[in-house]
C-alpha cells in the first residue's frame, strides 16, 4: 500500500501537481473577492490544465519530435501545439478581464467583488 | 470542390472583421455596410450549404468534408458540413442579418463593435462546422471572448460587471471542456471527432478515463449553456448588454454550445456510451429537470423584462439538455427544432423588448401597462412570440416541445414528460403576465392620446405610482416618447419593427417545417443512432 502510494507520488507527481494547481486556482477565483486576484486564480487554473497536457506528451527517453531516420522514440508534439494555442487564448482572456476590471475601477472606484455587488445591487 | 464552402463560411467573417477597424481609420461609418455585406454573403453560402447537403439537391453528397490545408483527417483539422451543422449555420447567418438590420440605428455604432460582431459570427460558424475537438475549444473561446467584449460595450458600468462575471464562469467552463478533451485525448490519442468515436468504441465505454472525460465536457458545456445551477452569469449578461447584443447572444451563443454538446454526446461518445452508463443519463435528466422547473419559477419571480426572458432561457435549455439525456431519436429531433425555434423566439422577444425600451423606456413588466395601444405592432408580435414560446400551436415552439415530450414518453421517462408539461404551464404564467400588462392593464398615467407638458405628467405619475422610482421611470418614459413623437409618426425606426414582425412570423411559419427539417436531419441521426 505504502509502496504503491510512493510509486504514485514519484511517477505521477506531475498529475498531482495538475490537480493541486487547478484546484488552488479555482478556489482562489471563487473565494477571493479581489477582481485581479480572481483573474490570477483563473490563470492558475488554466496553467494547471496546460501542465496536464504537457505531461501527457512526455515519454521516457523521448527525443524532440524532429523526425530523422532512426532517431525515435519522440515525445508527442500535438499536446505542445495545443498548449501553445491555449496559452494564446489564456493571454487574451487575461487582457479582456483586466480591461473590464480597469473599467469597473474607473466607474465604481473599487476592485472588490463584494463592494461592487453592493453598489450594483446584484442579488 | 463544393466543400470549399466550409472554410469560406468561417474565414469570410473572421477576415472581414479586420475591415471595419482598418477602414475606420478613414471612414467613420464603415462598420455597418461591411458587416451587412459579409453577413448577407455568409447567409447565401449557408443557404447553399444547406441546399447541397439536403436530400433534394442533385449532388447526392449529404455530408461535406474539408481537410484544412490539405492534411488528411486524423492528423489535420477537419470541417464537416452535414444536415445538422447546415441548419445551425443557416440559423446563425439569418439571425446575424436580422440583428444587423435591427441594430442599424440603435446600439453601439462604433467600428470596433462591428468588428466584434463579425468575429462572433465567424466563431459561431466555426463551432457549427468543425469536426475537431480542440478546434472546437478555440472557437468556443473566440465566441466567449467576443461575447464578453460585446456585452461590456454598453455604457452602463453594470454591463462591465456582468461581462466580467460571464468571463470568469465562461472561461472556467471552457477550461473544464479542455480538461475533458485532454482526458479523451490521453485515452485515444486523437482529436478528430469521427476518429475518436471509433477509438472510444474500441476502448470500451466503462473506462473511468472516458467517463471522466465526458463528465468534464458535460459540466463545461452546462456552464456555457447556462443550465441551473451554473446559470448565474446569464441573467446579468443578457440584462445589461445593449439590446442588439442581448438579442444576438441569447439567440445564438448558448444555442451553438448546446449544438456542440449534441455533436459530441452523439457523434463522439455515441448512444452506446449512454447505454453503458445509465447513472450518467439519469444525472443529466435530473439536472435538466431541475433547470426546467427552477428556471421557469425564477422567470416568474422577475420584474425586469429582459431578466424574465433570460431565466426563461435557463428553462428552455434545460429542456434541450433533457432531450440530449433521453437518448431517443425523437427527443433529439425535438431538441434541434427547439434550438432553432428558441433562437428565433428569443431574438424576437429581446428585439421587441428593445423597441419598447427605446421608445417608452419600458424595462419592467409594470412599465408595459397598456403599451399595446401605443405600439400595437411590436406588442402584438411579442405576444405571438410569447405564445409560441409557451408552445401554443401553430408555432415552432409547439413542434420542439412536442417531439421532446413524445421522446420522453417513448423512452418511458414519465417524470421528464411531466416536468415539460409543468414548465409549459409556468411559461404560460410569465408570458401571461406580459400579455396582461400589454393588453389588459390601464397605463399608470393616462397620457396615451394627448401629448402633455412635463409637470402634468409628473403629477399624474406621482398620484398613481406607489414609489418614487416608478414615478421617475414613468416621467422619463413620457419625455422620451414626446421627443420622439415630435419627429416621426412612430417613435422607433421602421426597420426595427419590420425585423421583429418578420422573425415573429417565422416562428409561426416554421410550424410547417417539421418535414423538411426531418429530411435534412435523417442522414445525421442515421449515423448517431446506427
Amino acid at each position: 500500500m505504502t509502496e504503491s502510494l510512493v510509486g504514485v507520488v514519484t511517477t505521477r507527481h506531475a498529475y498531482v501537481l495538475f490537480v493541486l494547481l487547478s484546484a488552488i486556482g479555482l478556489y482562489m477565483m471563487i473565494a477571493n473577492e479581489h477582481l485581479v486576484k480572481k483573474i490570477i486564480g483563473l490563470n492558475m487554473f488554466q496553467t494547471g490544465v496546460f501542465l496536464f497536457f504537457i505531461t501527457s506528451a512526455y515519454r521516457i527517453g523521448g527525443a524532440a519530435p524532429i523526425v530523422e531516420a532512426g532517431n525515435g522514440p519522440y515525445v508527442s508534439p500535438l499536446p505542445h501545439v495545443i498548449v501553445l494555442t491555449a496559452i494564446v487564448v489564456g493571454v487574451s482572456l487575461t487582457a479582456v478581464g483586466l480591461a473590464l476590471s480597469i473599467r469597473l475601477y474607473s466607474e465604481y472606484g473599487t476592485l472588490r467583488a463584494d463592494a461592487l455587488r453592493e453598489v450594483i445591487g446584484d442579488e | 470542390m463544393s466543400d470549399a464552402v466550409l472554410p469560406l463560411l468561417i474565414a469570410l467573417p473572421l477576415l472581414a472583421a479586420t475591415v471595419p477597424l482598418l477602414a475606420g481609420l478613414w471612414v467613420d461609418t464603415a462598420g455597418w455596410p461591411v458587416a451587412m455585406g459579409t453577413s448577407l454573403l455568409v447567409s447565401a453560402l449557408a443557404g447553399w450549404l444547406t441546399w447541397t447537403v439536403s436530400p433534394w439537391s442533385t449532388t447526392g453528397s449529404q455530408r461535406l468534408v474539408h481537410d484544412l490545408a490539405g492534411y488528411p483527417a486524423p492528423y489535420g483539422i477537419e470541417l464537416v458540413g452535414d444536415g445538422l451543422s447546415a441548419i445551425l449555420a443557416l440559423l446563425i447567418s439569418v439571425v446575424a442579418v436580422a440583428v444587423l438590420i435591427y441594430g442599424r440605428t440603435t446600439g453601439p455604432q462604433s467600428n470596433a463593435f462591428y468588428s466584434g460582431y463579425l468575429l462572433l459570427t465567424g466563431g459561431l460558424l466555426g463551432m457549427a462546422l468543425t469536426g475537431d475537438l480542440f478546434n472546437l475549444f478555440v472557437f468556443l473561446e473566440i465566441v466567449g471572448l467576443v461575447s464578453y467584449a460585446l456585452i461590456a460595450s454598453n455604457d452602463d458600468g453594470r454591463a462591465a460587471y456582468g461581462a466580467l462575471k460571464y468571463l470568469f464562469l465562461g472561461t472556467t467552463g471552457a477550461s473544464l471542456y479542455l480538461i475533458g478533451v485532454g482526458y479523451a485525448f490521453v485515452a485515444t490519442g486523437t482529436l478528430n471527432m469521427g476518429d475518436m468515436a471509433t477509438e472510444l468504441a474500441a476502448l470500451g465505454y466503462s473506462d473511468p478515463l472516458v467517463q471522466a472525460a465526458f463528465g468534464f465536457i458535460l459540466v463545461g458545456f452546462m456552464l456555457k449553456i447556462a443550465i441551473f445551477p451554473l446559470h448565474t452569469w446569464q441573467p446579468d449578461a443578457y440584462t445589461y448588454a445593449p439590446d442588439t447584443v442581448s438579442a444576438y447572444i441569447s439567440a445564438l451563443v448558448s444555442t451553438t454550445a448546446a449544438y456542440a454538446l449534441i455533436r459530441i454526446a452523439y457523434g463522439v461518445f455515441t448512444v452506446d456510451f449512454f447505454a453503458a452508463n445509465p447513472l450518467l443519463t439519469d444525472a443529466v435528466l435530473l439536472v435538466a429537470s431541475i433547470s426546467i422547473v427552477v428556471g421557469s419559477l425564477l422567470a416568474l419571480l422577475q420584474t425586469g423584462i429582459k431578466r424574465v426572458f433570460a431565466y426563461s432561457s435557463v428553462a428552455q435549455f434545460g429542456m434541450i439538455l433533457a432531450a440530449i439525456g433521453l437518448n431517443s431519436e425523437t427527443a433529439l429531433f425535438g431538441a434541434v427544432i427547439h434550438l432553432v425555434g428558441h433562437g428565433l423566439m428569443k431574438a424576437t422577444l429581446f428585439m421587441g423588448a428593445g423597441v419598447l425600451a427605446s421608445a417608452y423606456d419600458a424595462t419592467t413588466i409594470a412599465d408595459y401597462a397598456g403599451l399595446a395601444k401605443r405600439e400595437p405592432i411590436t406588442s402584438g408580435m411579442m405576444a405571438i412570440t410569447g405564445l409560441a414560446l409557451v408552445g401554443i400551436p401553430p408555432s415552432v415552439g409547439t413542434l420542439g416541445k412536442w417531439f421532446i415530450a413524445l421522446g420522453a414518453i417513448e423512452e418511458g421517462s414519465w417524470g421528464v414528460a411531466a416536468v415539460i408539461f409543468v414548465s409549459t404551464l409556468l411559461t404560460l404564467t410569465y408570458i401571461g403576465r406580459l400579455i396582461e400588462a400589454l393588453y389588459f392593464t390601464q397605463p399608470a398615467d393616462d397620457m396615451t392620446d394627448r401629448p402633455t407638458t412635463s409637470p402634468d405628467t409628473d403629477d399624474t405619475a406621482d398620484a398613481v405610482a406607489d414609489d418614487g422610482a416608478a414615478a421617475d421611470s414613468d416621467s422619463v418614459a413620457d419625455d422620451g416618447s414626446m421627443v420622439a413623437d415630435g419627429g416621426a409618426t412612430s417613435p422607433v425606426a421602421t426597420e426595427r419593427v419590420v425585423v421583429v414582425v418578420v422573425l415573429a412570423v417565422s416562428t409561426v411559419a416554421l410550424f410547417a417545417a417539421a418535414d423538411p427539417l426531418s429530411a435534412l436531419l435523417d442522414p445525421v441521426f442515421g449515423r448517431f443512432f446506427a
